[in-house]
């Protein structure tokens, strides 16, 4: 829609338009013409209705009560808009993103007379049981202190005052923060430590890291979103954004009512406790979809520059382009690939770029870490289309979902062969030193494995499993052995759903064993037939649900390997 | 408002006018066209650029030149009348009954479009509906708020199925309001047709509000037709607490009347000539599914599609598969086998399943189970495979052991009588009594608990 007379607006301000003062966004400016993009269903409006510009580009509120929230893509809480306008969302509504009312008790950190730049602490809010929120001085205000007070503060009342070249600068909680533009840091640095998701396919064989990006690529139906999901429950994150980019209504609702209920596994804690959920869901309106994203990542970045490790989850990217597709398509802009704009790459990169390991502003250089898992939706599974590629371009992690595996119920249904990581060597030299040595050469053993069943497979194919050598048997066996009671994995299961990485390195290391006292046996020629049928075999299969803790079992296993391997070899001998 | 009439029509092209000078004509607005012979017929406001607007006429524009019509805009949207009335009834595609009953006195009228339900104050489906189908309540389990859709290819009974879901469907141990809505956009007569005959026979026309676009019926207005079935089933489930079951029939025809007028607009296609909104289109409508706190009524919705040369990547279905909780898909293969409901269980999936299931709402093994019996199905289809290239004989007897049994899930598991309602503890008995032919320890994706409690090895 194009309005005239909007003098000294600038482009991406948002104005309100209509007698239902619906928010929209200028994206494009000709001499007196103002494109504007309307957030909302636009049924009722026509030339002639005045528009109202704001004078503010799109912006997230940022302060707490963020925790435990749920918005839509332009920050609108949804739990006010339910108890205030019922079941659907009304067109026009306008209500603040964080509550004006709500009283924080503020701990200061600093006190008069401290010298401080933008980034630097003031003081703690206790946001949730779980998440300490730490009050910042804004981006660009330089100075000292002149007072600080510990008290109950509303969002909107000042803290502090800070005294600065240009005068006394009033700081109150709540800060505002233009979405398209990333928040600053003082440099990037790389990133070290796992994130650990529990997910055993995941942490061992294709790990991420706090601080990385990563993008989950599948036909429907091939686990998306249960991927998304456990990663939003499981990762050892600190903060989790959970952007639900024009997904199912239901899968929100799930997450809505699960979270609440569902522990933390370190913590104990409900995980709603340190989740921020933004939800615009696929019949919601478009534009509002297409910055869903800006405004997830922009609260992320807020936590982050507290110094936290953050998580956000974008489910699914596919549908962020596609809203773009359709803006860039309205705007008559020469479309490039199937239609997407030609930006499309840089903006995805863009996206993903904001995350990283960073040393926050500030004059403390604290750490703090931003980690993005974006789930893309490629058309007909085919990840030659324009989505999935620009973002392989980016992302350094690839969890490459398998429709076969999904009907085979083999979940979650990553791809061993077509999956990679770029983070195997950090992750291999953190494992190294706080889980066990062997980590990185178990990893490798089982990939190699895992390749060896495929070429093997094909030969099978053609000539039937009785032409291959014993040893080619049995490693077809172990990648079974691999396949099903290691990388499968129970989402649904109270103890399978989460693997701990010392639990992990146990399993592979048992199921390895096995396959190490077996290579032995078969050299001093024994039947393979005997050696599968091992009791101890099915042992290993129930390892996955040995819960946290219980190394005993796992020494059981591996001894239960040994002895009846050993007993085979004595009964060899004996024959001779 | 204004209710002038203007006769500015300047262009006329595909199922669009183009009218001239207009003002205070506002997005979306309803249009009633006059000809100059005395019909009327109805339209929408697509969009307007200062005093020019294009106006999508329902019924088509055949017969309509630039000086035998004139356009008066309603100042209002397209709107449904509903009263308890309605239920029993038969309308057309735009909204008018076209059956022999009385005139409906409308208790209110509805914009058809509805807002999007805030994801906040929905409810997670949870209620397992029987459908006295094995291979949907066994191994794909709809719940009372879920879309599952059928992916379909011509020529399958998908209308028998749908009809029989339609006709078996319960809450098992609950009495409450049921009713159905069904919604047909550009099928044939003889399917309509087929549709309102079965459920005349089994008296579930009394609780059925139809809505019929046939295939010789203006496109246009099917575009309609889905958004009217909505509007309606929402009435019923929200304001007079019924369940409601939602039929739309084909939405590969309603997809098509999109393109055709995006088509006509001149828009950047996307794949195959769908427009690239038809996401979020589709989604507008199936996202209409579902339960909403504090509402006792919900709505669950079976679309049904043909897959255009039975390929699943098409736009619609693939689209469709995006947006729905899962899908049901029919075989050709099974259906030349003979058997019935030909459902091609390996790709079929419901989303929503595993919290519907399982203890005080089916029986505790049903999640286990029914990840072994498609773990075991999977095998066996991959060791028939096997078989067909090399020869049975080259295939252990453990691969044997899963081919034969994933032939038998076919004949005995899948295949059932078109008015064979089996309970959901015979569906499961019958899957435990398959599983017992396979050794207990190839049972991996079942608990040791429920091994022990159901499974009973059987030897030929």
């Amino acid at each position: 829609m194009v309005a005239r007379g909007l003098a000294g607006t600038n482009i991406y301000d948002i104005v309100r338009v209509g007698r239902q003062r619906l928010l929209g966004e200028v994206v494009e400016i000709r001499t007196d013409n103002y494109s504007i993009q309307v957030y909302e269903e636009t049924e009722g409006i026509g030339p002639g209705q005045p528009v109202y510009p704001t004078g503010e580009p799109l912006s997230v509120e940022l302060g707490p009560g963020l925790i435990g929230s749920i918005f839509d893509g332009i920050q609108r809480p949804l739990d006010v808009i339910n108890s205030q306008l019922g079941p659907y969302i009304a067109r026009g509504a306008e209500y603040p993103p964080l509550s004006r009312t709500k009283l924080w008790h503020f701990l200061p950190r600093l006190k008069a007379g401290d010298k401080v730049v933008g980034g630097d602490i003031l003081g703690v809010v206790k946001e949730s049981a779980l998440v300490e929120h730490k009050v910042m001085v804004p981006p660009g205000v330089e100075g000292t202190i002149k007072t600080i007070v510990e008290r109950e503060a509303t969002i909107e009342n000042t803290i502090a005052e800070v005294e600065t070249t240009v005068g006394i600068a009033g700081i109150k909680m709540l800060q505002k923060w233009p979405v398209r533009r990333p928040r600053g840091v003082t440099r990037k640095v790389q990133p070290k430590e796992p994130l650990v998701t529990g997910q055993r396919v995941i942490d061992t064989l294709f790990p991420m890291v706090k601080g990385g990006t990563s993008c989950v690529p599948g036909p429907f139906g091939s686990g998306k979103t249960v991927v998304q999901h456990q990663l939003a429950k499981w990762s050892n994150a600190d903060i989790v954004l959970f952007v639900g980019c024009g997904e199912r209504g239901n899968e929100m609702a799930d997450v809505l009512l699960s979270f609440p209920e569902l522990k933390d596994p370190r913590t104990g804690r409900p995980l709603m406790e340190r989740t921020v959920l933004v939800a615009n869901t696929s019949n919601m309106p478009v534009a509002a979809r297409e910055a869903s994203i800006f405004t997830g990542i922009t609260i992320a970045e807020y936590y982050r520059d507290m110094g936290y490790s953050v998580a956000l989850m974008a489910d699914s990217t596919s549908r962020w382009a596609e809203a773009m597709r359709e803006i860039s398509g309205r705007l008559e802009e020469m479309p490039g690939e199937e239609g997407f704009p030609t930006y499309l790459g840089s903006r995805l990169a863009s996206f993903y770029e904001r995350a990283g390991a960073v040393i926050c502003l500030g004059t403390e250089l604290q750490e703090g870490n931003l980690s993005v898992i974006g789930s893309v939706s490629p058309p007909g599974g085919d990840l030659s289309e324009p989505v999935t590629q620009a973002t392989l371009r980016v992302a350094k992690v690839f969890w490459s979902l398998d429709d076969r595996l999904a009907s085979q119920r083999h979940f979650p249904a990553i791809n061993w062969l077509t999956s990679y990581s770029l983070y195997q060597n950090i992750v291999d030299g953190f494992a190294r030193e706080k889980i066990a040595p062997g980590w990185g050469e178990n990893r490798k053993e089982t990939l190699r494995i895992l390749q060896k069943e495929a070429e093997l497979e094909e030969l099978v194919r053609l000539i039937g499993i009785e032409a291959l050598s014993p040893e080619d048997k049995l490693l077809m066996e172990v990648a079974k052995i691999i396949r099903e009671d290691f990388l499968h994995q129970n989402a649904y299961h109270e103890v399978d759903t989460y693997t701990s990485l010392e639990n992990q390195y146990y399993m592979l290391n048992a199921i390895l064993r096995f396959y190490s006292e077996a290579q032995e046996a078969l050299q001093k020629g024994i039947d393979l037939s005997k050696i599968i049928e091992i009791p101890a075999k099915d042992d290993i299969s129930r390892l996955r649900f040995v819960p946290e803790g219980d190394r005993e079992a796992f020494r059981q296993v591996e001894q239960g390997i040994q002895q009846q391997i050993g007993a085979l070899r004595e009964g060899s001998k004996v024959d001779l | 408002m204004t209710s002038k009439e203007y006769l500015t029509v300047k262009d006329i092209f595909g199922p669009l006018m183009l009218v001239e000078q207009v003002e205070e004509v506002t997005y979306g607005e309803l249009a009633e066209v006059k000809l100059s012979d005395g019909q009327t017929r109805r339209g929408r406001v697509l969009e307007i650029a200062g005093d020019r607007a294009l106006v999508q006429v329902f019924e088509g524009t055949l017969g309509i030149g630039r000086d035998n019509v004139r356009v008066k805009f309603l100042g209002k949207g397209l709107e449904i009348g509903v009263s308890p009335d309605i239920l029993g009834r038969v309308f057309d595609g735009a909204g008018r009954t076209i059956d022999e009953g009385p005139r409906i006195i409308p208790e209110k009228r509805l914009n058809v479009n509805g807002n999007p339900i805030n994801p906040y104050a929905r409810d997670y489906p949870r209620e397992f509906i029987q459908t006295g189908i094995s291979s949907i309540d066994g191994l794909n389990t709809l719940v009372r708020g879920q879309k599952l859709p059928i992916f379909s290819c011509s020529g399958l009974p998908h209308a028998r199925l749908a009809s029989q879901i339609a006709r078996q469907a319960k809450v098992p141990g609950s009495e409450e309001a049921f009713a159905v809505v069904f919604a047909a956009m550009g099928i044939t007569f003889e399917e309509a047709n087929y549709f309102i005959t079965d459920f005349n026979r089994t008296g579930a026309l009394e609780r059925s509000v139809i809505f019929i676009n046939l295939a010789e019926d203006p496109p246009i207005e099917r575009l309609a037709v889905p958004k009217m079935a909505l509007t309606t089933a929402e009435y019923l489930a929200y304001e007079l607490d019924m369940h409601v079951l939602v039929i739309l029939t084909d939405m590969t025809n309603y997809s098509e009347a999109l393109r055709e007028v995006s088509a006509a607009r001149k828009e950047v296609p996307g794949r195959r000539g769908y427009p690239g909104y038809l996401y979020t289109d589709l989604a507008t409508i199936y996202e209409r599914a579902g339960r909403i706190k504090g509402k006792k009524g919900s709505i669950t919705q079976i679309p049904i599609l043909t897959m255009p040369e039975d390929d699943k990547t098409h736009p619609v279905p693939d689209l469709t598969g995006y947006i729905t909780e899962g899908q049901i898909i029919l075989s050709r293969t099974l259906h030349l086998q003979g058997v019935y409901p030909p459902v091609d269980i390996l790709p079929c999936l419901s989303r929503l399943k595993d919290k519907g299931i399982g203890k005080d709402r089916t029986r505790e093994d049903h999640a286990d189970i029914s990840n072994q019996l498609y773990a075991a199905y999977a095998r066996g289809k991959a060791a028939k495979e096997l078989a067909l290239i090399l020869g049975e004989g080259s295939l252990t007897p453990l691969d044997r052991l899963f081919m034969d049994f994933s032939e038998r899930l076919d004949k005995e598991f899948i295949q059932q009588g078109e008015e064979e309602d089996r309970g959901i503890e015979e569906t499961l008995n019958l899957g435990w009594k398959l599983l017992g032919r396979l050794p207990r320890r190839e049972l991996k994706r079942i608990r040791p608990e429920y091994l022990e409690k159901y499974h009973k090895e059987t030897k030929e």
